[in-house]
């Protein structure tokens, strides 16, 4: 109980602390502990799997490429006059309208959830072996499994063309 | 122990915090990391679900979800770097060029 405020306390501030960041190089490493705890959370549901391409795939892999793009541009800030004066709740418009939207959102999300009725703990019977999901994965979700390669190589290819310059055009 | 409503909660919070990000922030890479904060929102959601039925598709779908969350960054870093090559700039209200 107590482990699960804790990486539900950390993933929810340093998400908070993601949007609230200028720099986005905070931003990242910041994504980066709260996938931590996420990952500490997925522990916590008996999905080690999970937890570990958490880790792995997600702060390992997507959120360097992230950094990477970040340090590349080597623009760390919000260009305008405008964006540096202004705290993002205060602008007028859409911006304050789309803060508003997430926080009825929440609301919304939270009164629904608690009126659905109480859920007790988890039962027994978890699937938390590997052997399990790599059999179901090389079986019944084979064909998602084969499609999956595709759509990686169709991003490798279109990141390539996507981000080279302009000289053979 | 915690219940399946408290993930959910949990999930639901973390999936406005990544909407607001993409509402209020005006920088491109943090709106690509809020979109990052609402796949795995959906993620917690998913292997929440999976462990309270007892079976493994919550975790299989939380793998193809990851797989397409590395596909759309990669892309969308090329198309942001791409970008910032033309205007020297992430805000995305200076790309207004298809704006008639």
């Amino acid at each position: 109980m107590g482990l699960f405020y804790l990486f539900a306390a950390v993933s929810v501030l340093a998400s908070l602390l993601v949007i609230a960041q200028r720099n986005p190089i905070y931003s990242v490493l910041l994504l980066i502990a709260s996938f931590g705890a996420l990952s500490g959370l997925y522990v916590l549901l008996d999905a080690p799997f999970v937890a570990v391409i958490q880790i792995i795939v997600y702060a390992g892999a997507i959120m360097v490429l992230f950094l990477f793009v970040v340090m590349l541009l080597n623009a760390p800030h919000e260009e305008t006059e405008y964006d540096e004066r202004v705290h993002p709740l205060l602008r007028p418009g859409p911006m304050r309208f789309g803060g508003l939207l997430a926080i009825a959102l929440v609301l919304e999300l939270v009164w629904a959830l608690t009126k659905g009725g109480e859920s007790g703990p988890f039962a027994n019977g978890a699937v938390s072996s590997v052997a399990t999901i790599g059999r179901l994965l090389f079986t019944e979700y084979a064909f998602a499994f084969e499609v999956t390669s595709v759509l990686i190589l169709a991003a490798m290819v279109g990141a390539v063309v996507l981000a080279r310059r302009e000289e053979w055009r | 122990m915690p219940s399946l409503n408290d993930y959910l909660v949990l999930s639901a919070i973390l999936f406005a915090i990544g909407t607001a990000g993409v509402f209020v922030r005006r920088n491109l890479i943090t709106i690509l990391l809020s979109i990052e904060i609402m796949l795995n929102a959906v993620n917690l959601t998913f292997v929440a679900f999976g462990r309270a039925l007892g079976s493994a598709d919550g975790q299989i779908i939380v793998f193809f979800v990851m797989t397409v969350a590395a596909a759309e960054a990669a892309v969308g870093l090329a198309i942001v770097i791409s970008l910032f090559r033309h205007k020297e700039s992430l805000n995305p209200d200076t790309f207004t060029e298809l704006k008639w």
